[in-house]
């Protein structure tokens, strides 16, 4: 005991009172990440569950594949091209960053307008029998994330445009943005398998 | 980057006193956070018994003539929402705030801004709860089970779930910054098992909010689509299926009662062995169950459907797991018992309620082994016998406990002594109050008296009476108590810095903490629960360790 008493004691003249701790605040992300991907869970389970239960799953209901795999391939793509951003600012590179960022954001644009376009012309209504219900909720919950992730560049972007606030050592946001972003796209990769692929196997 | 000189000069400007508006505004320090959380929670605990009062007036006599049986259905669900939601659940999240951080020697939470809007949620969902009375309050108890929640009033319902929304997610946002702080934030020579019993079932607990509450959260989404736009997730109407709610909501809600007690059980770690003078028995095994206690938690849940068409094989599952879950819980309840065991207990308040607590979890914990045997849950499954347990638990439990810890901190949070004799008394009038409320819940059960009914067949009044009598003896029991806090905030005697001879670090640093919590780097010295073993021979002229040597020949 007498010893780490003694480190402490040395700890304490070495840091003196006011040490300022580290930045835990990308860990706080990912438990929070872990969080929202259990809601994700709680609606998929809820999903599976009617569709084991429901032999006439999906009622009828085919959905076109054409535009939501091209969307799901700039989904995914976008990903990649975001990462471009952070090895950018690893570089120091700031302008890098707004490219690949203003890229990512063009890419999940398209990826909200193309969901737009798909409920118009979905020839169903959120009411119309339980896959419709399905299909809108889930869609639009993970259609949210999509949005609250552009935000987040959104704001990434603002900050870059400040002097000297993202850098080589300091971009927090940079690497929170990125990895929201990434957790949305897991998120799409398993709804589209649930949502679009799964009922063509009955 | 902003130079050193400038830091610390903006430091000194925030060093300063506390005030009490600071305890009304959005301020980050977890010590404010922490007494408002406490605070608002008893406040809540105020409306909800006021609530169950009127409840058990009205079970007095067979009829309903005190309340119709409509409001009768809004006050036991208001008053289940409001005790979970607004009273257990914050209450523990009180403690967690204030006390992580000084029991890790930490400044504060890992992320206090995140921590002060956990705790803004909470006042405008609770208002919301509460608002609702005045379009109708929901009536389908505090599971909302559809198709009763879809067609007992939409609005009161809806205000019900977008309340529930927010309390979740104030609940999850404060398990983040937990989690987090007891992690990542410990000071150099603490490692995980040197720190806390209480920072073990918080870190339980924490892990438990994170993988639970968002499922709660994906039931209520789903509930408020078939609520509002007219959708049949749960309306077998429309050909949903009521049974996935039922899952969602149990793979939250099992999981929320140890949301609920693990706070607790942390509480009475710590209490026990200080009052007792003696190391808490088996440090590992209690915190390793914690763990397990989480764990076993997440897989139990369908042992609230067993008759809800549930399949014979996966009941047996259940059953089998449910009844594991006693194996951890046993192993704390004997870790207690053997840390009193030829301890030098001082009977004082704390403690008392320590005692009460142990005695009435074990058994809440046994009928609760009872109903998870699937033959006899489905005798008494929505029965009395159901509400007699679960206030073992959860009155016996988390609320004997939390007063427990209530009177055990109420030092160190502001400062003053309160009075042990008056404290006393509280206990032991919660402690009859509670019992003769609630024994006869068991009987009435087993009689066959439904749960969530305001009127009941004659041959049950008997028993009815008694326990509405017990009741009232619960509400008596809270004026001792609350004239002893407002009289010891205001008169009571200042406490010393560490009035219990306690080792943990809280008692390193003066009551109440001061501004940044300690003034010096606080020592670790010795475990947490070393009473009794005389670990520093050489006393040193430091006034922290002179203290703590004093300590530990105690
Ligand atoms: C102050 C003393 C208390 C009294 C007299 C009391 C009384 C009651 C009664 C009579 C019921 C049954 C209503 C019915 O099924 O018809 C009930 C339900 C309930 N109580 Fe309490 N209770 C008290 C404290 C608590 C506490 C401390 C908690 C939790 C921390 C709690 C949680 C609940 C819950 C969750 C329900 C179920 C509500 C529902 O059926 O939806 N109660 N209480
Ligand atoms: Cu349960």
């Amino acid at each position: 005991m007498t010893t780490t008493t003694i480190e402490s004691q040395v700890a304490l003249e070495a840091k003196g009172r006011h040490h300022h701790h580290p930045d835990h605040r990308l860990f706080g992300l990912i438990l929070f990440l872990v969080a929202e991907g259990m809601i994700f869970f709680g609606l998929f389970s809820a999903y599976l569950i009617y569709f084991a239960t429901i032999p006439q799953w999906p009622f009828g209901i085919e959905l076109d594949l054409f535009l939501p795999s091209i969307n799901t391939l700039i989904l995914i793509s976008s990903s990649f091209v975001m990462h471009q951003g952070q090895r950018a600012i690893k570089k120091d590179d700031v302008r890098g960053l707004q490219f690949w960022f203003s890229l990512t954001a063009i890419m999940g644009i398209i990826f909200l307008l193309g969901q737009g376009y798909e409920y118009t012309h979905a020839g169903f209504g959120l009411t119309d029998n339980l896959f419709a219900s399905c299909f809108y909720v889930l869609t639009g919950f993970h259609g949210l994330h999509v949005t609250a992730g552009l935000l987040f560049i959104f704001a990434t972007l603002w900050r870059s445009f400040i002097p000297g606030h993202y850098s080589k050592e300091r971009h927090f946001g940079v690497e929170a943005s990125e990895l929201y972003w990434h957790f949305v796209d897991v998120v799409w990769i398993v709804l589209f398998t649930l949502v679009y692929l799964l009922p063509l196997t009955r | 980057m902003v130079s050193n000189t400038e830091v610390v000069k903006k430091e000194h400007r925030e060093r300063r006193e506390r005030r009490l508006i600071d305890y009304f505004t959005f301020n980050t320090d977890h010590k404010v956070i922490g007494i408002q959380y406490l605070v608002t929670s008893f406040l809540f605990y105020f409306i909800g018994g006021a609530f169950a009062e009127a409840m058990r007036t009205e079970l007095a006599t067979p009829n309903p003539d005190f309340l119709s049986p409509e409001l009768y259905n809004q006050m036991f669900t208001l008053h289940g929402t409001i005790m979970i939601f607004l009273w257990i659940v914050p209450a523990g999240a009180a403690f967690a705030n204030y006390l992580i951080p000084l029991m890790i020697g930490a400044e504060d939470m890992a992320f206090p801004r995140l921590n002060a809007v956990a705790f803004w949620l909470l006042p405008p969902g609770g208002l919301l709860l509460i608002a609702s009375l005045l379009v109708g309050a929901p009536q389908a108890g505090w599971t909302s089970y559809p198709p009763l929640s879809l067609m007992t009033g939409k609005w009161g319902q809806e205000m019900w779930i977008l309340s529930i929304l927010l309390l979740g997610t104030s609940s999850i946002l404060g398990a983040i910054n937990f989690a987090t702080t007891i992690l990542k934030m410990r000071i150099k020579d603490m490692d995980l098992h040197s720190m806390p019993l209480f920072c073990w079932s918080m870190l339980a607990t924490s892990a438990l909010i994170l993988l639970s509450t968002p499922v709660l959260a994906s039931a209520l989404i789903l509930l408020s689509f078939d609520l509002i736009a007219g959708t049949s997730f749960f309306n077998p109407a429309g050909g949903g299926d009521p049974v996935v709610y039922q899952h969602l909501f149990w793979f939250y809600s099992h999981p929320a009662v140890y949301i609920m007690i693990l706070p607790f059980f942390g509480v009475i770690s710590e209490v026990i062995p200080v009052h007792s003078r003696k190391p808490i028995f088996g440090y590992r095994a209690i915190a390793y169950s914690s763990l397990a206690i989480s764990f076993l938690g997440l897989i139990v849940w369908a042992h609230h459907m067993f008759t809800s068409g549930t399949p014979g094989w996966l009941r047996m599952f259940f059953m089998a797991t449910t009844m594991l879950v006693a194996v951890p819980t046993g192993i704390k309840v004997f870790s207690w018992c053997a840390t009193m065991w030829g301890g030098k207990i001082s009977l004082n308040t704390p403690m008392l309620f320590a005692i009460g607590f142990v005695s009435s979890f074990l058994i809440g914990g046994l009928t609760g082994v009872m109903l998870a045997s699937v033959p006899f849950d489905i005798h008494v499954h929505d029965t009395y016998f159901v509400v007699g347990h679960f206030h073992y638990v959860l009155f016996g439990g988390s609320a004997l406990a939390l007063f427990a810890g209530f009177y055990h901190w109420f030092p160190k949070m502001t400062g003053k002594n309160y009075n042990e004799t008056l404290g006393r008394l509280h206990f032991i009038l919660t402690f009859l109050g509670f019992n003769i409320t609630f024994m006869p819940m068991h009987q009435l059960g087993l009689m066959g008296m439904n749960r969530r009914i305001a009127l009941y067949d004659p041959s049950f009044q008997p028993l009815n009476l008694i326990s509405t009598a017990g009741a009232y003896l619960l509400a008596i029991s809270t004026i001792p108590f609350i004239i002893n806090v407002v009289w010891s905030l205001l008169k009571g005697t200042k406490a010393e810095r560490n009035p219990w001879n306690a080792l943990t670090l809280e008692w390193q640093t003066a009551s109440p903490p001061v501004m940044e919590n300690f003034e010096e780097e606080p020592i670790l010295w010795s475990g947490p629960y070393d009473y009794g073993i005389d670990t520093s021979p050489e006393a040193t002229a430091q006034s922290v360790e002179e203290m703590l040597a004093d300590v530990a020949s105690k």
